[in-house]
């Protein structure tokens, strides 16, 4: 493809996603759409672009455009990623929202961009390992992105023996997971807790509800400043007052809004810049040791 | 140093391992079945073990069982790393006190988050 038709992808990949293409993703934008372009009849991922573009003229082909957006999301995830994000939950976030929400016995939790679903199962693994604590308690898991495979993926649970070992602890799999051929599928127990539904990060979080708990990981650092700071907007929106934010490693509200401030020494985690919530005292902080999921 | 014993009858496997565990700062030291191992933990108990399950002479688990018997045998983390890749492998090792459990092939990921996640890391 010429540099004329990678810009012209850039910026429909851009206006539809809000995925920045880097000026060296050229090879990696022909790899990824020459399959799609096959599937549409066309011989290569350039012919592909240019009826894309065509098309955009007279209205557009939203079929194709998806499609074309889709193959070019980057999905790797794995179970507790990073694992913090997910101790954090067990012991910092958890503790303070049972404290808070103490009468009403509701949580909602958004995992924002879930990809193939390791995130919100891990999610749903630590939350029914604290089933004493949360007996009566009504907790829904709402799952999305933007892609429609991905998210078939994730809804039918199966993942890889590579995917498996990954992140989770064996006692996990063992818990969790039954063989079915050479994949793994997690149980209908947790399949259950969790509703996945395409959503589109741009569109903000409106049509999904209020949520006390979301999850927006590795999915900001494909987007500009400027994206950024509008998705993290719409989430403070529809943030409660006493709610969490959890980010990825490499991602910061810094310099990008003033809606959210620092949970005190815990890294990653943020709660609204004019709300409530608070690490309780006694939380394990940045210089304590955090113990570990699964761990006896 | 953390010191890992590594127990494979395959040498190329027990090569394979050494590098990434030697990247991950362990010190090494190998056995080609159950019984040189359980030789080899009777001088010095190491601080972990990543233990093959078909072996000729002693198998893993035969030795895994031995070794939590034995003085001191308790202290060891033990993660498998065999082609046995069933849950009903999988409860027998935990039940004879695995510690994890790494289904081959493996790659240096996998090794890695096992050994980050059973707190060697
Ligand atoms: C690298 S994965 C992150 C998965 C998981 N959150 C994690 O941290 O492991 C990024 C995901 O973001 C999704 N994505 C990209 N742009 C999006 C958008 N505008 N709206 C919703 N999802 C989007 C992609 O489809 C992909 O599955």
């Amino acid at each position: 493809m010429t540099p004329d038709d990678f810009q012209k992808l850039a910026t429909l990949l851009k206006s539809q996603s809000g995925l920045v293409l880097g000026p060296d993703k050229s090879y990696l934008a022909e790899s990824r759409l020459t399959p799609v372009a096959r599937n549409w009849g066309f011989p290569d991922a350039k012919a592909l672009i240019r009826a894309l573009v065509r098309r955009e003229g007279k209205g557009g082909d939203s079929k194709l455009l998806l499609e074309v957006v889709e193959a070019m999301t980057t999905n790797e995830s794995f179970f507790f990623r990073d694992q913090r994000p997910f101790d954090q939950l067990r012991d910092v976030i958890l503790p303070s929202l049972l404290t808070s929400r103490g009468t009403n016995k509701r949580l909602r939790i958004w995992s924002a961009a879930c990809s193939s679903g390791q995130e919100p199962y891990s999610i749903a693994m630590i939350l029914n390992d604290m089933q004493h604590k949360l007996r009566d308690w009504r907790i829904e898991i709402i799952a999305t992105d933007l892609s429609r495979p991905i998210l078939h993926r994730a809804t039918e649970g199966r993942y890889t023996q590579f995917e498996v070992q990954r992140g989770l602890p064996v006692t996990l799999l063992a818990k969790y997971f039954t063989q079915d051929g050479d994949q793994w599928r997690i149980s209908e127990q947790l399949r259950r807790m969790v509703t996945f539904k395409v959503h589109n990060l741009l569109d903000g979080p409106g049509t999904l509800g209020r949520f006390d708990i979301v999850y927006c990981r590795n999915v900001l650092i494909y987007f500009d400043q400027a994206t950024k700071g509008k998705v993290l907007e719409g989430i403070a929106a529809n943030l409660a007052d006493d709610g969490f934010l959890t980010l990825g490693g490499a991602e910061t509200v810094l310099g990008v809004t003033d809606k959210f401030k620092m949970v005190d020494g815990q890294r990653g985690l943020y709660a609204r810049a004019d709300g409530t919530a608070t690490a309780l005292k006694g939380a394990p902080g940045a210089a304590g040791q955090t113990g570990r999921v699964g761990a006896a | 140093m953390k010191c890992c014993l590594i127990v494979d009858d395959s040498k190329v496997v027990r090569m394979v391992a050494r590098k990434i565990l030697e990247a991950l700062q362990f010190e090494i030291l190998e056995a080609g079945d159950g019984q040189q191992a359980m030789q080899a933990c009777e001088q010095t108990m190491p601080d972990a073990i990543l233990l093959d399950w078909n072996m000729p002479v002693m198998n893993g688990i035969d030795f895994l069982r031995q070794l939590r018997q034995h003085a001191g045998g308790d202290r060891p983390v033990v993660i498998f790393c065999t082609t046995e890749n069933d849950m009903a492998h999988i409860q027998e090792a935990l039940g004879a006190g695995a510690n994890e459990y790494i289904m081959k092939p493996f790659d240096s990921d996998i090794l890695e988050s096992k050994f980050a996640q059973v707190g060697l890391l």
